[in-house]
C-alpha cells in the first residue's frame, strides 16, 4: 500500500455536527462526516448510482444516500443496505482534527504539494 | 311451488324475504321436485313503487348531508334479486287486492295472482292541514327521490323551513344546513322531539342545534304556505310570517293501510296483526311500519327485523315463534349532536335519576320503575346507549347497580362491558345484527377483522355508530384480532405517533436529539429524524430547536436533489399567476446559469433543473421570488382557473381566492406535501376535486372539499362544507389544514388521513367543532405562520458557512 499524506482541509466548525461535507482533492471527491465525537471520511460517490453521500442523513456510524436510500458504513465503507449488495463498498480515508483543523490522509502519488 | 307476492320493496319487506330465503325450500317441495328449486319454498315477486333496488332508508339523512352516495346505502343489489330468483318489478304501484280471486292489480294494468300475499307498504309523510302544500318548493323527506330533489335545490343562500322538530325533521334540517342553507325548524310543540325527550332534554338538544347554526322556532302552528306558485314563506296561526325558499314537511308519518282496507283486513291505525304476524286473512300477511301490533304502530327500524323473523317462520309453515313487541329506541344521526332515547320516558310513577352539565352539553336521565329501567334519555353523550338497551330488553333488576346508573363502573378490562351483553342484544341497529350473530361469525367463519365482520354479517355497514362496539367484541372474542395497527415511525422510537406527540408536548422536548436520547435509541435514522423534525416544528409552532442534520438534503438546501446531485429550483408563483417581469428574470437566470432544462410543471409553475448547490443562493437572489417549496413535505401550491375576470362561466373569483389561500399557507410544513386548487365553477378546470384541499365555486358560495388525490392514488375529495363567502371558505380550509398538520401521521397524505378518520369525524373536529376548538386550531396556525419565513432567505444568510458554499482546501493540491 502506498504511503498517505495528511492534507489540511478546513476548520472543524465548517462541518456541522451529524452532517457531511464534500471536498475535492485532486481527482477525488471525498465526503467528510462529523459524528459529534469523531470524524469519518469516505468517497463521496454512492456505489449504487453515484449519489452524493455527503448529503445523506447520518444514522449511527452509517450514512443513507439521498438518492435511493442505500446505507453505507462510514467506518469500513461497506454497503449495509440493500443486504444483497453487501459485497460492494466505497473507499474510506483516515481523518482527524488537529488544532481545530480537519485533516484527511490521502494516498501519496494521488496528490502533489505545491506551496500556496 | 307457491307464489308469494310482496308489495313493498323497502327494508321491512326485504328483511322478511331474506329470512324466508334462509329457511330454504319446504320439505314437501324438496321431496316432490328434487333440485327444482335452490331458493326458497316460494316463487317470489316483489313490487316497489320506487324505481330503485332496496336501500337503507334510515341512511337518507347521510345522503342528504353528502356523507354517503345513493349507491352506498343499497342493501340488496339487483344481482341479489337475480341470484335468489326473485322477480323484481320496480316503478309499479299496486292499486288493488282481490282477496277472493287472490290477485293484485298494478298501476301498469298488470294483474298478478298470489297464493300468499305480504304487505310491506310502509308509511308516508303525514301532511298536516296547511294551505298551499301544492306549491313548487314544498318537499317531503321519505324517499331517495325526495332526497335527490332536495339536493338539487339546496345551496348557499337558500332559505329552508323544516316543519316538524322530530327525528326526521332535525336530520333533514342538518342535511340542508351542511349545503349552506339557512335553516329554520318550526315545531308545533314547546320542546323538540317531545315524544322521545323530556323538556330539559329537549332544551339541551335545542342548544346543540343552535350551536350548529340551525334556527329553532317552537310552539308555532303553520297554517299556510305563502307564495304565488312558488314557495315564498310560511304563515303561522297568529298571522306572523317567515320568508323561505323551501319548505320541508316532516310532521310525522302515517301507515300505508289502503291495500289492507281493500283486501278487507282488520285495519285500525295500521293493519292489525297478532303475535304470529298474521292478519285477519290467512293468505295475507303484513310487516313493518304499515302494521299495528298490540295497539302500537312502529316508525323505527329495529322492530322490522324482529317482526320479519317471526313472520318468516309463520309464512313458511313453522308457526311457533311470536312477536311480543320491541322496546322503542331512537338515535339521532347528526354529527355533533348525539341524542338517544329508549323505553318509556314518562315521569308518572317513575323514579327519575338525572345528570346534567350544560357547558359540556351533556344530559342524561334514566326513569326507574320497581328497580328496573323504564326509559332513558341521553343528549350529548350516547356512548353508553347499548348498556341501557340491554337493561330494557332483559328487564334487568338494577337494585345492585344503583351507583352506576348514569356512568358505567370503571371496567377491569375492555372486554368486560361487552361480556355483559347477552347474545340476543342488538349491536348494529341499522341492519339488525345481534351480538350472538357476531360471535357466531367470529367462531364459525374465522372472522378476525372489522372489514371481514362487515362482509360476513353486514354489521356496522349503516351509520357506523356501532364501530367501537364491534371492535370491542372482536378484541374480546376473536383469537386473531388485530387492532388497526398503531404504527410506530420506526424501530428507533417505539411509540405510535399520536402518543409521541403527547409525550413531546407534555415533556416540553424541543430537539430531535433530545427525543432520540430520552425516548429512542439515541441514534435515529433517515426515517424518524425527518418525522421528529416535522413533529417538533408543528407542536411548538416553529419555536423549536431546528436541527438540519435531522432533515433530508432538500430541506437543508431548500431545493430538490436530482439524480446527478444537482438541484431543481421552483419559485413561488401564487395561483399560477405571474408577470412579464418575473418571466424575464426566470429567462435571464436560465441563460446566466446555463440551466439545462426549463420546464412548466403540472402545478402551474416553472421548474429550473440542473442547478449546482453552490449556485443556489445566487439563482434565488437573481430570481427575486420566494421559494415554491417544491422540494419539501409542505405547502406546494394552489392551482387556479381564470375565475370570473375573464371566463364566461366562472361564478366565483377563484384566482384571487387561490392566491390568497396560497399566501395564508405558504412557508408552512405538513406531514406530507399539500397541493390545493380553486375553481370558479363546477367545470373544475383546475381539478380542485382531486386536490388535498379544493375550493369549488358554486352559485352563491363555495364548496370546500378535502382529501382528493390524483397521484399514486386517485381519489375524489370529500365535501367538508359549503359556505357563502370566500373568507368562510378560507377559514374552513385553515381548520382542516391545521387539523391535518396536528393529527396526521408523518408521510400520510390527506387522502389517506381523511379515509382513515372518515369525513364525518373530520367535519366534527373541524367545521362543526365548538368555537373554542376552532379558535385553538386557528390560533396555532397563526402562530406557526407568524414564525415561518421564506426558506430561500437562507441563501443570503446561511445557517453555517458551508450550507451552500463548497469547502475551500486550506492548502493547494495538484494532481
Amino acid at each position: 500500500m502506498r504511503e498517505s499524506r495528511w492534507i489540511r482541509i478546513t476548520a472543524l466548525e465548517n462541518i456541522p455536527a451529524r452532517e457531511g461535507r464534500a471536498v475535492q482533492i485532486g481527482d477525488r471527491e471525498i465526503a467528510i462526516f462529523n459524528l459529534g465525537d469523531r470524524l469519518l471520511a469516505t468517497s463521496n460517490r454512492c456505489p449504487h448510482k453515484g449519489g452524493p453521500l455527503c448529503d445523506g442523513i447520518i444514522t449511527g456510524t452509517s450514512v443513507v444516500c439521498p438518492l435511493h436510500a442505500w446505507k453505507v458504513s462510514l467506518t469500513n465503507g461497506s454497503v449495509e443496505r440493500p443486504a444483497s449488495e453487501s459485497e460492494r463498498c466505497v473507499e474510506t480515508y483516515p481523518v482527524r482534527v488537529e488544532n481545530g483543523v480537519v485533516v484527511v490522509a490521502v494516498p501519496q502519488g494521488a496528490v502533489e504539494e505545491r506551496v500556496a | 311451488m307457491k307464489r308469494l307476492v310482496v308489495v313493498g320493496n323497502g327494508m321491512a319487506g326485504m328483511a322478511c324475504v331474506e329470512q324466508i330465503l334462509k329457511y330454504g325450500p319446504s320439505l314437501d317441495d324438496a321431496r316432490d321436485a328434487p333440485g327444482a328449486s335452490r331458493g326458497a319454498m316460494f316463487r317470489i315477486t316483489v313490487f316497489g313503487d320506487e324505481t330503485h333496488a332496496n336501500y337503507n332508508r334510515i341512511m337518507l339523512s347521510s345522503v342528504l348531508a353528502g356523507e354517503k352516495s345513493a349507491d352506498d346505502i343499497v342493501i340488496n343489489s339487483l344481482d341479489w334479486y337475480r341470484r335468489n330468483e326473485i322477480e323484481l318489478r320496480v316503478g309499479v304501484r299496486i292499486l288493488d287486492v282481490d282477496p277472493v280471486r287472490k290477485t293484485v292489480t298494478g298501476d301498469d294494468g298488470s294483474i298478478t295472482p298470489y297464493d300468499t300475499l305480504l304487505l310491506a307498504t310502509g308509511s308516508s309523510a303525514w301532511m298536516p292541514p296547511i294551505k298551499g302544500l301544492d306549491k313548487d318548493g314544498v318537499f317531503t323527506f321519505r324517499t331517495l327521490d325526495d332526497t335527490r330533489a332536495l339536493l338539487k335545490r339546496a345551496g348557499p343562500d337558500t332559505r329552508a323551513i323544516v316543519i316538524g322538530g322530530g327525528l326526521l325533521g332535525l336530520e333533514a334540517a342538518r342535511g340542508l344546513q351542511v349545503h349552506g342553507c339557512q335553516v329554520t325548524v318550526v315545531h308545533l310543540m314547546a320542546t323538540l322531539m317531545e315524544r322521545q325527550l323530556d323538556p330539559p332534554g329537549g332544551k339541551f338538544l335545542m342548544a346543540k342545534m343552535k350551536e350548529l347554526g340551525i334556527r329553532v322556532v317552537l310552539g308555532k302552528s303553520t297554517t299556510a304556505i305563502r307564495g304565488n306558485g312558488h314557495v315564498e314563506g310560511v304563515e303561522f296561526s297568529g298571522g306572523e310570517t317567515l320568508d323561505s325558499d323551501l319548505v320541508i314537511v316532516a310532521a310525522g308519518i302515517r301507515p300505508n293501510v289502503e291495500l289492507g282496507r281493500k283486501a278487507g283486513l282488520t285495519v285500525k291505525r295500521g293493519i292489525v296483526v297478532n303475535d304470529y304476524m298474521e292478519t285477519s286473512d290467512p293468505a295475507i300477511f303484513a310487516v313493518g311500519e304499515c302494521v299495528e301490533h298490540r295497539g302500537v304502530c312502529y316508525g323505527l327500524v329495529a322492530p322490522l327485523f324482529d317482526q320479519g323473523k317471526v313472520l318468516a317462520a309463520t309464512i313458511t309453515g313453522r308457526r311457533g315463534p311470536t312477536y311480543t313487541g320491541t322496546v322503542q329506541a331512537a338515535k339521532l344521526k347528526i354529527v355533533g349532536v348525539e341524542m338517544f332515547s329508549a323505553g318509556n320516558i314518562d315521569d308518572d310513577g317513575a323514579e327519575p335519576v338525572r345528570y346534567e352539565d350544560p357547558s359540556l352539553g351533556i344530559y342524561k336521565k334514566v326513569a326507574l320503575r320497581d328497580g328496573k329501567l323504564a326509559g332513558v334519555i341521553l343528549v350529548g353523550d350516547t356512548s353508553d346507549s347499548h348498556r341501557y338497551m340491554e337493561w330494557l330488553r332483559t328487564d334487568a333488576d338494577l337494585s345492585d347497580r344503583r351507583r352506576h346508573l348514569l356512568f358505567p363502573p370503571p371496567a377491569a378490562d375492555a372486554g368486560l362491558d361487552v361480556a355483559e351483553m347477552s347474545d340476543g342484544a342488538t349491536v348494529c341497529g341499522c341492519v339488525g345484527v345481534t351480538k350472538g350473530t357476531i360471535i357466531h361469525a367470529i367462531h364459525e367463519r374465522g372472522v378476525s377483522t372489522l372489514s371481514q365482520l362487515k362482509e360476513a354479517t353486514r354489521a356496522c355497514t349503516g351509520c357506523g355508530s356501532c364501530t367501537s362496539l364491534c371492535q370491542d367484541l372482536l378484541r374480546a372474542v376473536a383469537p386473531d384480532f388485530e387492532d388497526e395497527k398503531k404504527k410506530t415511525i420506526c424501530a428507533c422510537v417505539p411509540f405510535a405517533e399520536d402518543r409521541l406527540r403527547d409525550i413531546l408536548r407534555s415533556q416540553k422536548l424541543k430537539s430531535v436529539q433530545e427525543v432520540l436520547e430520552i425516548y429512542g435509541n439515541g441514534v435515529g435514522c433517515e426515517i424518524c429524524k425527518p418525522a421528529l423534525s416535522y413533529m417538533l416544528d408543528m407542536l411548538w409552532c416553529g419555536d423549536h430547536d431546528e436541527d438540519r442534520s435531522a432533515r433530508f438534503i432538500n430541506d437543508r438546501v431548500h431545493a430538490n436533489i436530482q439524480k446527478d446531485g444537482t438541484f431543481s429550483v421552483v419559485p413561488r408563483i401564487r395561483g399560477g399567476v405571474t408577470s412579464a417581469d418575473e418571466l424575464r428574470r426566470i429567462a435571464d437566470v436560465a441563460d446566466k446559469y446555463h440551466v439545462p432544462m426549463v420546464k412548466i410543471t403540472g402545478s402551474q409553475r416553472i421548474d429550473l433543473l440542473g442547478i449546482k448547490k453552490a449556485d443556489l443562493p445566487k439563482v434565488w437572489a437573481d430570481l427575486g421570488m420566494p421559494s415554491g417549496q417544491a422540494y419539501t413535505k409542505g405547502v406546494r401550491m394552489v392551482k387556479t382557473c381564470v375565475g370570473t375576470d375573464f371566463c364566461r362561466f366562472g361564478t366565483q373569483d377563484s384566482t384571487s381566492a387561490g392566491v390568497e389561500m396560497e399566501r395564508r399557507f405558504e412557508q408552512l410544513y405538513t406531514p406530507h406535501k399539500v397541493k390545493m386548487g380553486a375553481v370558479g365553477c363546477p367545470r373544475n378546470c383546475a381539478e380542485a376535486t382531486v386536490k388535498d384541499i379544493g375550493l369549488i365555486g358554486v352559485e352563491g358560495g363555495w364548496q370546500v372539499v378535502v382529501g382528493g388525490a390524483a397521484g399514486k392514488s386517485v381519489r375524489k375529495a370529500d365535501l367538508l362544507t359549503t359556505v357563502e363567502t370566500t373568507e368562510a371558505a378560507l377559514e374552513a380550509s385553515e381548520l382542516f389544514f391545521q387539523y391535518y398538520r396536528e393529527n396526521a401521521n408523518y408521510l400520510e397524505r390527506t387522502y389517506d388521513f381523511v379515509e382513515r378518520l372518515g369525513i364525518e369525524k373530520v367535519r366534527k373536529d373541524t367545521v362543526y367543532a365548538t368555537d373554542a376548538v376552532k379558535a385553538g386550531l386557528l390560533d396555532r396556525l397563526a402562530k406557526s405562520k407568524s414564525r415561518s419565513y421564506d426558506a430561500w432567505k437562507e441563501g443570503q444568510a446561511p445557517r453555517n458557512p458551508t450550507q451552500f458554499a463548497p469547502i475551500k482546501l486550506m492548502e493547494k493540491v495538484l494532481v
